[in-house]
């Protein structure tokens, strides 16, 4: 497991946290990160203003033009990606070890230097309009915004990172420009590397590229208002005709992901629904009733506050039949402990699984970044059998209790209603 | 090596990798990896929609997901609980020519996975009851596959291409077919087609080749031999005309298909035919199982229609199937274009590949592009196992070892002829999605 012994971790005086892990069993490398630009600094009548800044990054930079970005990458074989979520910006690109410093320098041209060319952002809000349009017709998508609303009310968590059609097509290049000026600085940004390149020649290339990016001296700070779990059911049906099966999304608040609540809630969720195929919710909606082709939870836990959701495919004659079954088993799971051997299979998962997950470069990866956004200490990984371990089926029902109140859940479909 | 008793004849040993065949037919490919303390598993049987006959469509994707509902030796529901416990993952795959099942596991669980996939070779339940449960899921799945409009599109599209080939079905099946098809024929699908030689086992990962074997021919010592089954369908060439098809659905966005016919993975001009595809619309990857893919701003569609405003995305799909199949062009038409204009500019580029021969630095870079894709490909152990057994179920496994070889080998001349030939303007299907809400006009 990757731990203190083989992860170096290293500020730049400008504020860039770089964690390396080496990893020569492949001539490769994958790098990811994040900085903090995101929705949250979207102001309302331009939601949708970070992440179509994200998009454009690689449409053109003081040293190269879009063409030349992508004929360099392409031609190595190797990709690079930028997206936006509500604290941050993040990116991450993968390439042969022999071509790092290419893609740092396409990284650094692309989060210092873009010049967002006014004839690219117009093909880039054509596309972006044309993915809401499609959003519009998804009804998984449709279910899960509706549910997000409901649960986050006024709150940057309750409204889509990708905006809404009146807003990002209202976003010009200027405003791009002056969201990349505003936000888009060294302060906090965190560079992760893994793979076949030691992890002081990593430094050295990464200082090279960025050390003469000065910091933000005074940084805006960006607080989300609290968030309060809903004290009654809520119950909303986005209409999209002509769709075969309807999309259920419920559920209630999660933890945050720093909050010692998470462990016990992660693993009472793969209970729920998760372990096996799909747990608890899986057996009774798909295995026994027959009643849909997915129906599984998810825990997604955030800086501040998560969501902990139940989410189903149903033909629409089957709607209120899944509501009502799953009802019965967030009660059930509410009521009465999971068994014994309910928590230790899922402590047996959470443990087993590690190695299949941080088998690649970009599953470690990713775990850095996880253990740098939410401060989990370089050892998480290593501790992380110890804490899945101490778990019991009292914390896993109190956990429960904590955030999911069977009378009080936030109900939301998407499709055709019967 | 110390191994080598009745019954299993060495085919292939190369390093870590080898190839071996059990007396009763199964054929087994072993690579040892030990790079992390897992092993992935495969089991494929050389059957699919290709083995579908009318008013059974989707039988073969069911059987699959029958396989997931008990043996006597494993009760439904003991063993997606077993291999969860473990950490280990599985799942299942139907396609046009094959269906394969695998499970990655920790490498000292591994036991479990072999021994289910070798009872659930012979001896599955098909449950009466289960059937029936089942039933409503799978058509649960196709009605989430019919919210999506490609999905309506591609079975139009692909039912249009073919006038008799089990291809012009979707692997899910015909709706009514999927109302009517009883436990009965889903057994005798599986019985027909489930059988040591008929299938292909692969492992890849942390263990020692000898005990393995040793623990396979244990394993499927006791399965019965029966002759593998027969390919059913005849083969369909070029597509004999232009054919038009348009779906109406909701949304706003139009769609836009080309299908021409495309050579079977094991024909001759298969490796140009990946070349002139790359070129088009950008490399593939045979990295299901991560290690991403590339993107293709710098490919000639991309370059024509996307940039040039008539899609905001275009691809290519080009499979390697045992019979001709299709080679699609699908694009995303922009908010302010018809999908008339969209098809233009393809056909404009198009033309151009039909005419002009591309530099041999083109060539270089799709195989520079291929051999990159497999080195992030090959950090997943997942990947390398499905490796092992892919190429098998259309071609043989040298199809997969050579792939970067054969494709470095491909010549402009070779480039252009295929294209001349198999891209032909008049030999077609044109599928068009039309949004009952969009702006276009046809």
């Amino acid at each position: 497991m990757p731990g203190p012994h083989d992860i170096t971790r290293t500020t730049l005086p400008n504020g860039i946290t770089l964690l390396c892990r080496p990893n020569f069993s492949s001539p490769s490398v994958y790098l990811t990160g994040y900085l903090a630009a995101g929705s949250i600094q979207d102001p309302p009548q331009k939601l949708g203003l970070a992440n179509f800044t994200a998009r454009s990054l690689m449409r053109g930079t003081q040293k190269r033009s879009f063409q030349q970005i992508y004929q360099e990458l392409e031609t190595i074989g190797a990709s690079m990606g930028f997206d936006a979520n509500v604290h941050t910006s993040s990116f991450s690109a993968r390439a042969l070890s022999e071509d790092l410093p290419l893609i740092l320098d396409l990284l650094s041209q692309a989060l210092r230097f873009p010049l967002f060319p006014e004839e690219h952002i117009l093909k880039v809000r054509a596309q972006l309009l044309t993915g809401l349009a499609m959003r519009a017709q998804d009804t998984a998508e449709m279910a899960s915004l509706e549910f997000d609303r409901l649960l986050f009310p006024n709150h940057p968590y309750g409204r889509p990172e990708d905006g809404f059609p009146e807003s990002v097509g209202s976003i010009q290049a200027g405003e791009l420009a002056a969201f990349h000026g505003n936000y888009y600085k060294p302060n906090g940004m965190v560079l992760v590397i893994v793979g076949g390149i030691a992890a002081e020649a990593a430094l050295d290339m990464v200082a090279a590229q960025f050390s003469d990016w000065q910091p933000d001296l005074h940084p805006e700070t960006f607080d989300a208002p609290p968030v309060l779990p809903p004290d009654k059911p809520a119950r909303s049906h986005i209409t999209i005709p002509g769709m075969s099966q309807t999309d259920l999304v419920m559920g209630a608040l999660g933890p945050a992901r720093t909050s010692p609540d998470y462990i016990p809630a992660a693993l009472g969720n793969n209970i729920l629904g998760q372990f096996g195929m799909m747990g608890r919710i899986g057996d009774v909606v798909r295995e026994k009733a027959g009643l849909a082709y997915y129906a599984s939870t998810s825990l997604n836990a955030w800086m501040h506050v998560g969501s902990w959701e139940v989410s189903a495919g149903v033909n629409p004659q089957n709607l209120q039949k899944a509501i009502d079954l799953i009802i019965s088993e967030i009660s059930r799971f509410v009521q009465e402990p999971v068994s014994a051997d309910e928590l230790s299979d899922s402590q047996s998962n959470f443990i087993g699984r590690l190695p299949l997950q941080m088998e690649s470069n970009g599953g470690v990866g990713n775990a850095l970044v996880n253990i740098e956004r939410f401060n989990l200490g370089l050892d998480y990984y290593q501790q992380y059998a110890n804490r899945v371990m101490t778990v019991s089926t009292d914390d896993v029902l109190n956990t429960a209790r904590r955030y999911l109140n069977p009378d009080a859940l936030i109900v939301t479909s998407a499709g055709v209603m019967e | 090596m110390g191994w080598c008793w009745l019954g299993i004849i060495i085919l292939l040993m190369n390093n870590s990798f080898s190839q071996h065949q059990l007396s009763n037919g199964l054929l087994v490919h072993l690579k040892e990896i030990h790079t992390a303390p897992l092993v992935s598993h495969w089991v494929w049987y050389r059957v699919g929609s290709r083995n579908e006959v009318p008013g059974k469509t989707g039988i073969s994707h069911w059987v699959e997901h029958m396989q997931f509902k008990g043996t006597p030796a494993y009760p439904s529901g003991v063993l997606d609980k077993a291999i969860s416990r473990y950490g280990g993952v599985w799942n299942a795959f139907t396609y046009l020519d094959w269906t394969a099942y695998f499970e990655t596991m920790p490498a000292d669980h591994i036991h479990l996975a072999m021994e289910l996939e070798a009872s659930r070779m012979h001896e599955s339940l098909f449950d009466p009851l289960e059937v029936e449960s089942e039933r409503t899921v799978i058509l649960s799945e196709r009605e989430g596959n019919e919210n999506i409009p490609i999905f309506r599109l591609d079975e139009a599209v692909q039912r249009a291409a073919f006038d008799s080939h089990p291809y012009q079905h979707e692997v899910i099946g015909e709706t009514a077919d999927l109302h009517s098809i009883s436990r009965d024929d889903l057994y005798q699908h599986y019985r027909t087609y489930y059988s040591p030689a008929n299938a292909v086992l692969c492992m890849a990962g942390d263990f020692q080749t000898d005990e393995m074997l040793k623990t396979l021919e244990q394993l499927y010592a006791g399965i019965s031999v029966k002759p593998a089954s027969p390919g059913t369908a005849s083969q369909e060439g070029i597509i004999p005309d232009r054919r038009r098809v348009e779906v109406n659905g909701p949304g706003e966005t139009a769609f836009v298909r080309l299908a021409y016919r495309a050579p079977q993975a094991d024909h001759p001009d298969f490796f140009a035919f990946t070349i002139l595809d790359s070129l088009l619309a950008g490399p593939s990857s045979l990295n299901l199982f991560g290690g991403g893919g590339i993107s293709n701003k710098t490919s000639r569609l991309y370059q024509a229609v996307v940039e040039r405003e008539f899609a905001v995305g275009v691809s290519g799909s080009l499979q390697p199937t045992i019979d001709p199949y299709l080679y699609e062009i699908t694009a995303t038409v922009h908010p302010k274009r018809t999908s008339e204009e969209v098809l233009a500019a393809v056909d404009q580029e198009l033309e151009r590949i039909r005419q002009d021969l591309i530099i041999p630095d083109e060539v270089a870079r799709a195989a520079k592009q291929a051999r990159a894709q497999f080195v992030f490909g090959s950090e997943n152990i997942t990947n390398q196992a499905f490796w092992l057994g892919y190429a098998e179920m259309f071609a043989h496994y040298d199809w997969f070892e050579q792939y970067v070889d054969r494709l470095s080998a491909v010549t402009p001349e070779e480039v252009l002829r295929v294209a001349q030939i198999w891209l032909q303007p008049d030999h077609r299907v044109e599928g068009i999605y039309i949004p009952e809400n969009g702006g276009q006009s046809l």
